[in-house]
C-alpha cells in the first residue's frame, strides 16, 4: 500500500471471471504522514480509504472483466460499514463481486477481512467508459503487472 | 401491474418521489428532476425487475449525436414502451 500515490491495494491474489469475483491483499504500512493528523497519538486507517481500497479492488475486476478497454470509475457508495478500527501494519484481505452489470455501469459488493473478521463491507457502484486516451490505459496495464492482474495477455497491449 | 405502473413504483422508491407525482408523460430528468446517478439505480431495479439490460450507452450516445429525443426514451410512457419491446425481444 502505497497512501501517497493512492495505491491501496498491493496484489491480487485470486480473481475468477466466471464467478466475477476477485480477492487482494492490501498491507497498511506501519507509518505514513495520514497517520500523523488521523489521529495523533491514536493512528487509524481513516475509514474513506477502506472505501476505496473495496472500490480499486472492485475496480480491478471490472478492468479485467472489460479486458483493459473500458476504466471505471466509482460513482455511489451504499451500506458502507466500518465495523472496527484499522491501525497502522495491519494485512488486509479484500474481496469483491459483481452484483449487477448494466449498460455503462456495474455494482459490486465488497469487503474487507483481517484475520478471518469482517472489518469493513459496502456496496459500490460505477460508471464505466472506454479509456479516454492510450496513455492512461496503457498506465494502467502497467499497475495491472505490478498487482498481478493474469488477464493481460488477452488485452492486446 | 403494468409496466409503467412498475416503473413508477420503482422510481418513487428509488429516487424518493411521491408515486402521485410521477405520470405517463413525466419526463424522468426535466418533469421528475432525476439526474444521471440516480437513473443508475432506477435502471438497476428495472434491469432486476424486467430481466433485460436497458441500453443506456446507446440511448445516451444517440442523443448526443442528434440521431434521437430524450423524450423517445425518457417520458415515461415510452421508457415503458422501450422496456416492453426488450422483454419481447427477450422472449423471442
Amino acid at each position: 500500500m502505497n497512501l501517497e500515490y493512492f495505491q491501496l491495494i498491493d496484489r491480487i491474489t485470486a480473481i475468477d471471471l466466471a464467478q466475477r469475483t476477485i480477492a487482494v491483499e492490501a498491507d497498511v504500512p506501519q507509518t505514513g504522514t495520514i497517520f500523523e493528523g488521523h489521529f495523533p497519538g491514536r493512528p487509524l486507517m481513516p475509514g474513506v480509504l477502506l472505501i476505496e481500497a473495496m472500490a480499486q479492488t472492485s475496480g480491478w475486476l471490472l478492468i479485467a472483466m472489460m479486458n483493459i478497454q473500458r476504466m471505471p470509475f466509482l460513482a455511489a457508495v451504499k451500506e458502507a460499514k466500518m465495523r472496527s478500527f484499522v491501525p497502522p501494519g495491519e494485512k488486509l484481505a479484500i474481496t469483491a463481486r459483481l452484483v449487477h452489470e448494466g449498460s455503462g455501469f456495474a455494482m459490486t459488493s465488497a469487503e474487507i477481512s483481517i484475520g478471518g473478521k469482517k472489518t469493513c463491507n459496502a456496496t459500490l457502484t460505477f460508471s464505466h467508459v472506454p479509456f479516454p486516451n492510450e496513455e492512461f490505459r496503457q498506465h494502467m496495464i502497467v499497475v495491472a503487472k505490478r498487482v498481478g492482474l493474469p488477464h493481460l495477455s488477452t488485452a492486446h497491449d | 401491474m403494468s409496466t409503467f405502473d412498475q416503473v413508477a413504483n420503482i422510481i418513487a422508491e428509488t429516487c424518493d418521489i411521491p408515486r402521485d407525482t410521477i405520470k405517463p408523460e413525466s419526463h424522468a430528468i426535466d418533469d421528475l428532476g432525476i439526474d444521471s446517478l440516480d437513473f443508475l439505480d432506477i435502471a438497476f431495479a428495472i434491469d432486476k425487475a424486467f430481466g433485460i439490460k436497458l441500453p443506456l450507452e446507446k440511448w445516451t450516445q444517440e442523443v448526443n449525436d442528434g440521431k434521437a429525443t430524450t423524450e423517445q426514451y425518457f417520458v415515461l410512457s415510452n421508457l415503458s414502451a422501450r422496456i416492453d419491446e426488450l422483454v419481447a425481444a427477450k422472449g423471442a
